[in-house]
């Protein structure tokens, strides 16, 4: 398991992932209750608003973080998270 | 039955929603009776699908869709179910359903009943919100003239949600039907129908109902007489701001805005216009003679919205109007998610401080950043409403956004609001 | 193995599930206090909390098997389940089976999360906090190490830790009611934030 910071440590930079999926984040803002667990499993991906709330910008997942996106959705303490196919907007 | 959708021929017809009786007696006697086929009869759904397909009537309460699709995907998956009429009108600006609801009530409810036949509904629910007690009486009539007939196909009766600005979005509006409460669910995919239990919701607003019902009697073609090819039919806008006469008029889709306001009478020339309620978007005099149709409307970055258009007049502070609505639209939040129970609220505070004159560095960055970030993350569109009217205030009223910042608030920023809100709304 | 070699297996193991149950209860409490650490990310809290709790339920079978297998004193295989019917000690023992009831629920929850209502889990989780002063009161009740300092010294330790994070998620708690309470909606509950449940928005979105 590759250890992960908390969301204090810079993003890789996603121009370094080549291959991309058709796979999106998606997250219920209805259950979402900003424990802020996949921001820190998935910088590259989440980042917080001033609120502690995920912002996720809508792009496909590339597939080297489905992995890590599939573990913050498990891990998230309100099952707020969906890794999908169709972005939510 | 095969090819006419109507067996009396109609008294007036010309299609339109207001003027006509309002009473059942008058009602049938001017628009002849209810056109809808007993029992399941397909060629009769299939020749309305049809009728409403190619007139293409587009949904009055604020989303625009093709009616035809809602209603064909609705139909498709036929588990019968109950047809929901939106009557609540939140939009404080908004009285076009208040007056088709107390004037043509008979035609509201004749549109719910061919859409209850189309989609094998077996009952009809209209919602009036609590408190407006005048609309609900008038409904409450209509409903007893219909019970005492008989009149109409399934088993209709009317409910009183809260008076909330949210509990007319149409999952809000189901969730309340349901457990009692007005919250709005989060849909990523809005193709996938509302349920009441088990069975399916049809939420229509009560204009788009109005027109179905001409649509059913006589054909697209009447509806297509009036406004634009692209965007045929009449549709009922609520004027109001600086005008002498405010209310509710009927007016053929593509009007110039201009014109639909002048039927107001305004009392000066205006400074801006508000279109499409208080989750709609500023234009500036540059764009006062577009068109009320969607595709003009979007090239200038609004949408015909709940139609409502209310004119700004000199006397008047675009951004301290601006900061009253994004307030009163920040505690109408339905308390859900956190980018709108804490953006909005925010949003509203700094428009707040723009609006007295006490920005101070950084204010406009930081709003422009939380209006990026808020937009898109509630679970419904309320939090884009108050973004989008936010962001077309700072671009319209851009000159007063300049002097705001540099703490010279025009002199009219403290000014009296001409706005509706239900209750005081302070900056 | 003998009947002393399991005794003291049984207390040992008691003891040590004593501790892991605590900090499982530490842990649990802190998630809930959103605090961000650079070196303890939340998730990773999360995750310490879950294998911990394993940890304890593995020693909890440990020190339940081998009191029934230890044939000094009879308890008997029901009585580890069903509380009060042990001829050995039947109240102390039965307090035990009480806690080991309590954390089955918990645990057998916990496994079966994805596929049980929010709420229902949620329920049951709580029943965490019967679970560990039941079994702290077992630990010292039996009295057969009671009586030991360094017994009673855990034991205060183990109080002290859970009193202290219950304080800091109370304190918590109360934090995110003023902040909501400070961008109140016109007459909406704003608490619907801290106790929402994702059943709603499952059954008319998706």
């Amino acid at each position: 398991m590759r250890a992960r910071r908390g969301s204090d440590r810079p993003a890789l930079p996603r121009a370094g992932f080549a291959v991309k999926t058709n796979l999106h984040i998606v997250v219920d803002p209805v259950a979402c209750d900003a424990y802020g667990y996949c921001a820190e499993l998935l910088p590259e991906a989440i980042e917080l608003d001033e609120w502690g709330y995920p912002i996720v910008d809508g792009r496909p997942l590339p597939a080297e973080l489905v992995a890590l996106a599939r573990r913050a959705a498990r891990d998230c303490p309100k099952r707020a998270i969906t890794v999908s196919e169709k972005s939510s907007r | 039955m095969a090819n006419s959708l109507s067996q009396a021929p109609p008294r007036n017809a010309v299609h339109h929603l207001l003027g006509h009786p309002a009473d059942l007696a008058g009602h049938i006697e001017v628009h002849g009776p209810l056109a809808v086929a007993p029992g399941n009869d397909a060629s009769w759904q299939r020749a309305l699908l049809a009728a409403l397909e190619s007139s293409g009537l587009t949904g009055r309460g604020g989303g625009g869709f093709l009616t035809a699709i809602k209603v064909a995907k609705a139909s498709s998956h036929g588990n019968g179910g109950t047809v929901v009429v939106n009557g609540m009108e939140s939009e404080p600006a908004s009285d076009k359903d208040k007056v088709l609801l107390t004037r043509a009530p008979h035609l509201v409810l004749d549109g719910a009943q061919v859409v209850a036949a189309m989609c094998g509904a077996d009952r009809l629910v209209v919602c009036i919100p609590a408190g407006r007690d005048f609309v609900a009486a008038a409904v409450t009539h209509a409903l007893a003239e219909r019970a005492a007939q008989p009149y109409g196909g399934v088993v209709e009766m009317i409910v009183r949600p809260p008076d909330r600005f949210i509990a007319g979005e149409e999952s809000a509006l189901v969730s309340w039907v349901e457990t009692g409460q007005s919250l709005p669910a989060f849909r990523p995919d809005k193709g996938t129908p509302l349920k009441i239990g088990k069975r399916q919701a049809l939420v229509h607003n009560a204009e788009t109902l109005a027109h179905i019902a001409l649509i059913a009697r006589r054909g697209a073609d009447q509806f297509r007489s009036r406004g634009l090819p692209e965007e045929p039919g009449t549709c009922l806008v609520t004027i109001g701001g600086a005008v002498a006469q405010p209310g509710v008029v009927e007016v053929d889709r593509g009007t110039p805005l201009s014109d639909i306001v002048g039927r107001g009478s305004p009392v000066d020339p205006a400074q801006a216009f508000l279109v499409g309620g208080y989750g709609g978007a500023w234009i500036g005099p540059a764009h006062f003679a577009t068109p009320y149709a969607s595709m003009s409307l979007r090239t200038i970055g609004a949408t015909a919205g709940v139609g409502v258009i209310i004119a700004l007049g000199q006397s008047s502070c675009g951004i301290a109007e601006s900061a009253r609505i994004a307030r009163y639209l920040a505690g109408q939040s339905a308390g859900q998610c956190g980018p709108c129970v804490f953006g909005l609220p925010a949003i509203a505070d700094d428009m707040a401080l723009l609006a007295r004159g006490q920005a101070g560095p950084g204010l406009m960055a930081r709003l422009q950043r939380r209006l990026d970030e808020v937009n898109g993350r509630g679970a419904c569109r309320h939090p884009d409403g108050a973004v989008g009217m936010v962001r077309s205030a700072l671009r319209v009223f851009a000159a007063d956004v300049l002097a705001h910042e540099r703490g010279e608030p025009c002199a009219h920023a403290g000014a009296p609001t001409v706005l509706r809100f239900p209750g005081p709304v302070s900056l | 193995m003998s009947s002393t070699t399991f005794w003291y297996i049984t207390r040992a193991s008691g003891v040590v599930a004593l501790i892991l149950l605590t900090a499982t209860m530490v842990l649990g409490l802190t998630t809930t206090t959103r605090a961000r650490s650079r070196n303890w990310p939340g998730f990773a809290r999360q995750e310490l909390h879950r294998r911990i709790s394993m940890l304890s339920v593995v020693f909890v079978a440990i020190h339940v098997l081998t009191s029934v297998l230890d044939t000094y004193v009879h308890i008997g295989w029901l009585a580890i389940v069903v509380p009060f019917i042990s001829p050995y000690s039947p109240f102390w023992v039965g307090v035990g089976a009480v806690a080991l009831d309590l954390m089955i629920a918990v645990f057998v929850s916990s496994l079966l999360r994805a596929r049980i209502k929010p709420g229902t889990w949620r329920a049951l989780h709580w029943l965490a906090y019967g679970c560990w002063p039941v079994a702290l009161a077992h630990t010292f009740g039996m009295g057969t190490d009671a009586g030991e300092h360094w017994v009673i010294a855990l034991g205060a330790v183990c109080v002290l830790s859970v009193g202290t994070a219950l304080l800091l998620r109370v304190r918590a708690a109360a934090k995110q009611a003023t902040a909501l309470e400070s961008v109140k909606v016109d007459a909406m509950p704003t608490t619907r934030l801290a106790v929402t449940s994702s059943s709603r928005s499952t059954r008319n979105g998706q």
